[in-house]
């Protein structure tokens, strides 16, 4: 008697425990495809942009990149006034931006690291982040537009108000929140001891910063700035308004920072639903595929540096 | 090392200075933009504002009501997709730290994170557009799902792998089935920081623009088609802000309005989460 309930109990624990475990595998297996899947995204996104831009790639070659003439009417295609663009729009925000990022970091990771006060920086930070850069864009457009035309025509130059100048000053404004929070994460990663010991010998707050956090933080805070120079890059939309799109190489280093210009984002923004032809669509999309192998690279060291700083 | 003490001294008064002094000063422009734009927009919103399309150029009026439609149903379609692809991949990067395939997908999510929006437009236009051979807001959905992998994704990783590892082997040694114990008790535990990761996705994505521009389109009428061009709130901005007449730019500024508090809201409420989690995003 008492063997056969166990039989039947053992029977039913053996089916219950061979439909779990169908299911255990079957739900190992879409964890697994889940992440197999996001491999294929970056695959397929890499494939269809090489594909893509294999007609210009193939008929331009390497010259592309300093052509310098951008004239789809007359089918030329060259790269190089949106790489000046990107570059310099990026670079302009890159110095407007770090003065501020740092300040943030050593504030908020050094002199203030708690309280109301540190709480209330801290969230207009990531508000700052948090805004759509297309109403950074709108606002630029037109309240920031006119500051700089008034102060265009006070210094002399042809009072465009949009341009590059433009754009970098808002891109700074949109870029300082990324390298700010990491390093204030990272100024807080600061072992006491250290600073305690400099203290100990008499070493000012100053001198702490200088001699002590600044060494010990300074490959992270360098990959917090990589990572806000991979955002300057791939920022599309305020720049696209901002910027004024012209795809003329500037005649002097005045008119390349005052004057208008176009970046390989928003050239790609304003012109590809344009490109009537195979040569003109392929070549705007080698400029997707040199903007991606850019921001990829940039971020990626950016991601290496951090990792090895938080693993040591 | 200088010796004179009230020279350190002052030095470092005056480093501390400036480093206030930059540290608050970026409010500036947060405050003068946010301002500016509550200032042009908030008169512009009200009832009819909310609920009728745009109108054409020399009538005055008109509403956003098809770019709020829009920008709803692409983002929920965007999140149906990318919440439970993330969320999976996120439990599978958290439980298999040290497997191949996890280094593998986690490059490729520190990949994702850092292409640019406008790229992940293009090559949406070619897998989707192009072989409809229409805009649609199907596609725009995509574009967006793939922007908001990576935060999710991220998000739940960071927020497993905060869980202690007893509670999943106490679970296991009652004999609970592996999928059952992640997702009765794993995720359920790590629910707050999963969510906050999903809504700061969602506030990042409803926002962007650049990956609609060759997918969504656009679509000065009200459509619920996927299958159709559809407008969102953030291209409503952008081409309405770009365009030369004063009744557009006040939809434009109405409309940024709507976004700002959306934007707003969502953050604000993932702060309330993270708070309570501790999640770093």
């Amino acid at each position: 008697m008492y063997k056969k309930t166990n039989k039947f109990v053992e029977n039913k624990r053996l089916k219950l425990s061979n439909s779990q475990l169908k299911w255990e595998t079957i739900f190992r297996r879409i964890l697994i495809a889940m992440s197999i899947l996001l491999v294929v995204i970056i695959l397929g996104v890499l494939a269809t942009l090489i594909v893509e831009s294999m007609p210009s790639i193939k008929s331009l070659g390497i010259g592309f990149l300093w052509g310098k003439v951008w004239d789809p009417v007359s089918n030329i295609y060259g790269a190089y006034p949106f790489l000046v663009g990107t570059l310099l729009t990026s670079f302009i925000a890159l110095i407007i931006s770090v003065p501020f990022s740092y300040a943030i970091a050593i504030y908020l990771g050094e002199y203030n690291p708690k309280g109301w006060l540190s709480d209330l920086l801290k969230n207009a930070i990531e508000l700052i982040a948090a805004v759509p850069s297309i109403i950074y864009g709108f606002w630029g457009l037109f309240v920031l537009v006119p500051i700089i035309r008034t102060f265009e025509m006070k210094i002399g130059v042809a009072p465009y108000g949009i341009g590059v100048l433009t754009s970098s000053l808002i891109l700074a404004v949109m870029i300082i929140p990324y390298a700010a929070s990491l390093g204030i994460t990272l100024i807080r990663m600061v072992p006491s001891p250290l600073k305690e010991a400099a203290y100990g010998l008499g070493a000012t707050r100053f001198e702490v910063i200088r001699s002590v956090i600044m060494p010990y933080t300074r490959s992270g805070l360098f990959a917090g700035v990589l990572l806000s120079l991979g955002r300057a890059l791939g920022e599309t939309m305020a720049v696209t308004m901002l910027i004024g799109n012209t795809s003329a190489v500037a005649d002097s280093i005045k008119n390349a920072i005052f004057g208008p210009g176009n970046t390989m984002a928003s050239v790609i923004a304003n012109e590809f639903t344009e490109a009537d032809h195979t040569q003109y669509l392929s070549a705007l999309i080698e400029l997707g595929l040199v903007l991606f192998f850019v921001t990829v690279i940039i971020n990626l060291i950016g991601k290496r540096i951090i990792t090895r700083f938080t693993n040591d | 090392m200088e010796l004179n003490i009230g020279l350190r001294n002052t030095k470092s008064a005056i480093f501390k200075g400036i480093i206030v002094f930059f540290a608050f000063l970026i409010t500036v422009p947060l405050i003068v933009v946010l301002g500016y734009i509550i200032k042009q927009g908030i008169f512009q919103v009200n009832w009819h504002f909310l609920t009728s399309v745009p109108a054409p150029v020399g009538e005055t009026g008109g509403g956003i009501i098809n770019a709020l439609v829009g920008s709803f149903i692409m983002v929920m379609v965007a999140a149906v997709v990318a919440i439970p692809v993330g969320m999976a991949a996120g439990i599978y990067l958290s439980e298999n730290p040290r497997s191949k395939l996890a280094y593998y997908s986690g490059l490729c999510v520190d990949i994702l994170q850092g292409v640019p929006s406008i790229v992940v437009g293009i090559v949406v236009y070619f897998w989707i557009v192009k072989p409809l051979g229409t805009f649609s807001a199907l596609s725009g959905s995509a574009a967006l799902a793939i922007m908001m992998l990576p935060i999710v994704i991220r998000s739940t990783e960071q927020t497993l792998k905060m869980l202690p590892d007893s509670l999943k082997e106490a679970a296991l040694s009652l004999g609970v089935p592996y999928h059952r114990v992640i997702l009765k008790v794993i995720v359920p535990c790590g629910f707050a920081g999963i969510l906050s990761g999903i809504m700061l996705s969602i506030a990042r994505v409803i926002g962007e623009t650049a990956p609609l521009l060759f997918t969504a389109f656009g679509n000065p009428y009200l459509s619920y088609s996927l299958t159709k061009p559809m407008e969102s709130l953030p291209h409503l901005i952008f081409t309405y802000a770009t365009s030369p007449y004063d009744d557009w730019h006040n939809l434009a500024w109405g409309a940024s309005f709507i976004l700002l508090m959306f934007v707003l809201v969502l953050n604000i409420f993932t702060k309330v989460l993270t708070r309570k989690w501790k999640v770093q995003l």
